[in-house]
């Protein structure tokens, strides 16, 4: 009997295993294949623009004059100011929810935190575009003659209150990325070994000091670790920025208020128009150019949230 | 004496201090998010009629309903979930049975966790890179792929975690009577965790409903009744965008009821993933 069984059963454990090697396989060359198929789509303009491509201002598409000077500087300011007041916030709830909040509420606002962190983003940018920016430009004198007199920090906020722009796409993408690190960073709290923190409390450290000398030394490459996976995410955002950010593919001040485009709002809007040719190929080479700066920022990330999991097995 | 007592008032002050901005952040946040609940559905909701869900699409400045859209997005979710479900559960199989200390094993999960991360506007670069171009137009089954590609990795994630929560004496045990690995994983380990396999299902059409990035390169929009696979498809996501940014007050009330609805799908599927995994994991 185990005679005849035996060469069956094999066969079908080698299909199986090779099945799901296969699709295993599959996964890992679509990061490869993601990268080889924008270089050969954006080859044209590669080939023609070269290194200059980065830093030229010019998006003149009649003239055929394509830079990514001022989309990489739209993504980089909206995710920077994204990142000023979604970190300093997210930490805070993250204290909230691991510190202050009675036992009987902290999983409602747990559970509440990550529902709103998986709401698609067309809602934030919708909502961005047609009741917050129509108040926020009411808001902007208020801002330019309280925040735009403060020498050299003041040429941020000056200028025509137009409500959208690069600060109100920044302000739309931080109300999005909050619910996604505050819960990455309370997870990352929860790490901490509960002796350590009675240890602290039990020499008569106040929460914020435990918070402060033992949580966050403890968790500090997860932290980081949280932020950069929600910067990656502010990068690649598309339609929270699209709805809000202007638009327009000139910078004429470093004010904040100016309107302005990302490589995501310029793909966004310009790509199903775009003729054949350097147009389209300049656009994907754009894509390119977002796509390997946040695979930076994910495998730094990455790395270091694995170091936390690391520490985790072999503290304690 | 009175300078430990300074220190003392001193650290309850600054804890004190502390303890409120938390607290002040907690409502910041929640303020936000409650603000941009309350406004979707009350907008959301005043748009709401039979119309939306009877008419077709209207042209520039006349009423109509999101009839075509709403089916072409259910049609693109549902293949795409289709298509990139096995894969992903394959794949998530071979990372928790096969590979767990294997080189491959190893670069598969960190690469799908970057993937899991990845913009997904990049992907929808990616298919019209090496499909739409090739075909000449922009098509309902590119749509298809760039969203199962975004399936993907959800699935491959969830899978392999909740087949490690699989107690090893449960596999041990199956060996012991004769069971060959594949019949163990499909018949025993796999069933066991059938409820957390679902759950990120649920999660991954979640994610891709509300996808708008992929789309504008893929399955683009269409303003009449197609169902045609090889055509441009009307769907809920390009439809809420194209009619969000236009100046026509109609469109835009159209715009929110779209908006509300997926909010509302996108709302139900993570509390039915939550309370299905609860579920199981209290049995």
């Amino acid at each position: 009997m185990p005679a005849i069984a035996r060469p069956k059963r094999n066969l079908g454990d080698w299909v199986f295993f090779n099945l799901t090697r296969l699709f295993a396989l599959l996964t890992l060359l679509m990061l490869g294949g993601i990268i080889a198929s924008l270089v050969y789509g954006a080859w044209p303009a590669l080939e023609h623009f070269g290194i200059g491509f980065l830093w030229s201002g010019d998006w003149n598409p009649p003239m055929d004059k394509f830079g990514a000077l001022i989309p990489i500087y739209g993504t980089l300011v909206t995710s920077l100011i994204a990142l000023v007041i979604a970190v300093p916030v997210s930490f805070g709830i993250a204290l909230f929810l691991t510190e202050l909040s009675p036992a009987w509420l902290r999983r409602p606002l747990g559970i509440a935190v990550e529902l709103l962190a998986g709401i698609p983003s067309i809602v934030y940018g919708m909502w961005g575009l047609l009741v917050f920016a129509p108040l926020f430009s009411e808001l902007q004198p208020l801002l330019a003659s309280s925040l735009g007199i403060v020498p050299l920090l003041g040429k941020l906020f000056r200028g025509p209150p137009l409500g959208i722009g690069l600060l109100t796409a920044g302000i739309i993408l931080a109300i999005m990325i909050i619910p996604f690190i505050a819960s990455v960073m309370r997870d990352v709290f929860e790490v901490t070994p509960a002796m350590l923190k009675e240890s602290a409390y039990g020499v008569g450290a106040t929460t914020w000091e435990v918070v402060w000398n033992v949580v966050l030394p403890y968790t500090k490459v997860g932290v980081i670790g949280g932020i950069m996976l929600g910067l990656g995410r502010a990068l690649g955002e598309t339609m929270a920025v699209t709805f809000v950010i202007g638009n327009t593919s000139s910078i004429n001040s470093s004010s904040l208020f100016e309107p302005g485009n990302s490589i995501t709002s310029v793909l966004a809007n310009e790509f199903s128009e775009a003729t054949p040719g350097l147009y389209t190929a300049s656009l994907v080479e754009l894509g390119l150019i977002l796509f390997l700066i946040t695979l930076t920022v994910l495998v730094f990330s990455k790395l270091l949230l694995l170091r936390l999991t690391r520490q985790e097995g072999r503290g304690t | 004496m009175t300078a430990s007592l300074n220190l003392r008032r001193q650290r309850q002050l600054i804890n004190r201090v502390a303890l409120t901005m938390s607290l002040l952040a907690m409502s910041f946040g929640l303020v936000w998010l409650i603000w941009i609940l309350v406004d979707v559905f009350h907008l959301g909701m005043s748009g709401l009629s039979l119309k939306l869900f009877t008419e077709m699409t209207p042209p520039p400045g006349s009423s109509g309903g999101l009839l075509n859209a709403i089916v072409g997005s259910l049609i693109l979710v549902s293949l795409a979930t289709l298509l990139g479900t096995p894969i992903g559960i394959m794949a998530g199989i071979y990372l928790a049975e096969y590979g767990q200390h294997t080189w491959l094993g190893h670069t598969t999960r960190f690469i799908n966790g970057i993937l899991l991360s990845a913009p997904s506007i990049v992907i929808g670069l990616f298919v019209y890179a090496v499909y739409v171009a090739k075909m000449g137009r922009f098509s309902g089954f590119s749509g298809v792929i760039a969203l199962a590609l975004l399936v993907i990795p959800v699935v491959v994630s969830t899978t392999e975690n909740m087949l490690k929560l699989v107690p090893n004496s449960l596999r041990e045990a199956v060996f012991a009577l004769g069971a060959s690995k594949w019949v163990v994983i499909s018949k025993v380990t796999l069933r066991a965790s059938t409820a957390g396999v679902i759950t990120g299902i649920l999660l991954a059409v979640a994610r891709i409903s509300g996808e708008t990035a992929p789309l504008l390169f893929t399955a683009l929009s269409n303003q009449f009744w197609s169902v045609d696979l090889n055509q441009p498809i009307a769907n809920l996501p390009v439809t809420i965008f194209k009619f969000a940014m236009s100046p026509f007050k109609d469109w835009q009330e159209i715009a929110w009821a779209g908006v509300f609805l997926i909010t509302l799908g996108v709302l139900g599927l993570n509390i039915l993933a939550r309370v299905l995994f609860r579920q199981k994991h209290r049995s």
